[in-house]
């Protein structure tokens, strides 16, 4: 497994361009949500403190900064796509294959580095949350703390989902560019179908499909916060309330669809001739 | 002796197209393959399916007796197929090191094999600056990291200008005479003909033969003749019973047997018929014209 590892790092790591990415897409979020914890003065007219808001309290700061982080996604995304894509266009795929590695190990090495780089991701934004959270929170006890923590959890299940499916979709169309496009296709295909469903039947039943579609399941995982802080602030308004917590029958949906898209790369590899 | 890889029976299809078309033979240890074939033979599809990059239709064949798993015995083989494939973003180290990652070799045979090809000056330059012919080098030298059983070359000189041409094949010599066994594919006979002492002809997936280089046909030779009567010299090999199909082109006979005759007897034959040579060779056919008497015959 090390050995496996290692390997798709050393890819990784030697190419200036997917290294850049990397650095962008897992250190730039840790720095901007650093950035918009300390007090920042607008031209000397008023001081901006996003820490005063309560924003940065426990257990709500599991919420705003996992799903923070994960808008940066997408530039793991373009590393992922291009490390399929330019394994096949250097055919550097058939050498290694040639040269002994086996089809499923091939897969294997680049889901490794998926976890691999979700892991760490994981680990700095729990890091960071922790710190700027007890920092700024007004409360302070364990057992608020580490409620929510599950947050984490669930960023961590969302990457690497939504790695694994960039990973099918590069071992599907072999080319980066393709890749992606392909990515923003499935994004519409949801939403259309979702359209004609509830234009069919009902938006009710429409989102409960909608649900266990790979992006939205991998979106349901950690909701957007700001309806949540919303909610914080004006507590009376009832139709704010909406369900953000994490569940365990979506996080079953998107490790699901993970081991179907890890399964059907290597499938696509075993039946491929190169 | 030992068997390295033996194929029973391969068949490979691309759609409609038959690539491979039942193919059998074995490679023993120790001696230099050639597989011979004109452009689209099924040479690479073969090497391919032994490699593990190309499923196969039907049949089977075997590494090393059948022992290992193929993706195993590919450690013990070392193989380059057309282009050299490597990550031209890495140096020439860095990209045989990840070959020692996968084949699980130490690094320490880089220096080592970088110094055979001759490129341990330009170890630290990116694979991108490299000259085809360097690249070239490179994909040997990562082929031999694990001193492979057998080492597998596809036109391993395909697009090298003569220098280049000439460096692999010292290399390529260099290497059979220590022993190793080679899997040779080409179109390019003279270099079969210099290196290998086995063969196996491919043409359109079919085997037309597998065997000895030496004993491709079954041919005495022929002798290349000059004389100033030429007329009466053809009247002579016509009506002899050793000679078969006789040729003229400008003033060289070329006349073939069909059973041996050592050329002193010949000579002193025509000398007391009157005939005076100015220009007498034996020899046999040439690889090439081997090739093409044999791809000829199998045409119809």
């Amino acid at each position: 497994m090390l050995r496996l590892l290692n390997l798709e790092l050393q890819k990784l790591l030697l190419n200036r361009t997917s290294k850049t990415l990397i650095f962008v897409s897992f250190i730039l979020p840790f720095f901007v949500i650093l950035l918009s914890s300390l007090k920042i003065n607008v031209f000397g007219f008023f001081t901006l403190e996003l820490g005063e808001l309560g924003i940065f309290n426990f257990p709500i700061i599991w919420h705003l900064t996992t799903f923070f982080a994960s808008q940066f996604k997408f530039f793991f995304a373009i590393v992922v796509v291009s490390m399929i894509g330019n394994e096949y266009s250097n055919k550097t795929i058939k050498q290694n294959l040639i040269d002994g590695l086996s089809k499923k190990e091939f897969i294997l090495s680049k889901f490794y580095a998926i976890v691999f780089f979700s892991l760490i991701s994981t680990v700095i934004i729990g890091l960071i949350s922790f710190c700027i959270g007890l920092y700024y929170s007004s409360y302070n006890e364990a057992s608020i703390i580490f409620s929510e923590i599950e947050f984490l959890f669930a960023y961590l299940v969302k990457l690497i989902g939504f790695f694994s499916l960039c990973l099918f979709l590069g071992m599907l169309v072999k080319r980066s560019a393709f890749a992606l496009a392909f990515l923003f296709i499935i994004f519409i295909a949801e939403w259309i179908v979702f359209g004609l469903i509830s234009w069919q039947s009902d938006v009710a039943f429409a989102s409960k499909i909608q649900n266990v579609f790979p992006l939205k399941s991998m979106y349901n995982l950690i909701e957007q916060p700001f309806q949540r802080i919303a909610m914080s602030k004006f507590p009376n308004k009832g139709e704010l309330i909406y369900d953000y917590a994490v569940h365990l029958h979506e996080l079953a949906i998107v490790i699901g669809w993970t081991a179907l898209f890890v399964f059907l790369s290597f499938r696509l590899l075993k039946n491929r001739d190169l | 002796m030992d068997t390295i890889l033996s194929i029973n029976n391969l068949t490979k299809k691309f759609g409609y197209l038959t690539a491979v078309k039942n193919l059998s033979f074995t490679i023993k240890k120790g001696n230099v393959y050639g597989i011979l074939g004109p452009n689209g033979s099924g040479k690479s599809t073969t090497l391919g399916i032994v490699l593990n990059v190309v499923n196969k239709t039907e049949g089977d064949f075997h590494w090393f007796e059948g022992n290992t798993s193929t993706h195993d015995a590919l450690k013990k083989v070392g193989a380059i197929i057309e282009r050299p494939n490597f990550y031209p973003y890495m140096t020439a180290e860095q990209n045989l090191k990840l070959v020692c990652r996968i084949k699980d070799v130490p690094f320490s045979k880089i220096h080592e094999k970088l110094e055979i090809v001759g490129l341990l000056e330009r170890k630290d330059s990116k694979f991108q600056t490299y000259s085809l012919g360097m690249k070239q080098r490179l994909a040997i030298a990562s082929a031999l990291l694990n001193d492979p059983e057998i080492l597998i070359l596809d036109e391993p000189t395909n697009g090298l200008d003569p220098q280049g041409i000439h460096q692999i094949r010292e290399i390529i010599k260099q290497i059979a005479a220590k022993g190793t066994t080679i899997l040779l594919a080409s179109h390019l006979l003279d270099e079969v003909e210099k290196v290998c002492s086995h063969v196996v002809v491919l043409r359109k997936g079919v085997k037309l033969y597998s065997g000895r280089v030496d004993e491709m046909i079954s041919s005495h030779g022929f002798f290349e003749l000059k004389s100033n009567k030429k007329e009466e010299l053809i009247a002579l090999l016509e009506s002899h019973p050793s000679f078969g199909n006789i040729k003229v082109a400008d003033q060289l006979v070329t006349a073939f047997l069909n059973e041996p005759i050592k050329s002193e007897d010949f000579n002193q034959y025509l000398f007391s018929q009157g005939i005076i040579l100015t220009h007498l060779v034996q020899r046999k056919e040439s690889l090439e014209e081997q090739f093409l008497q044999l791809t000829d015959n199998n045409q119809n």
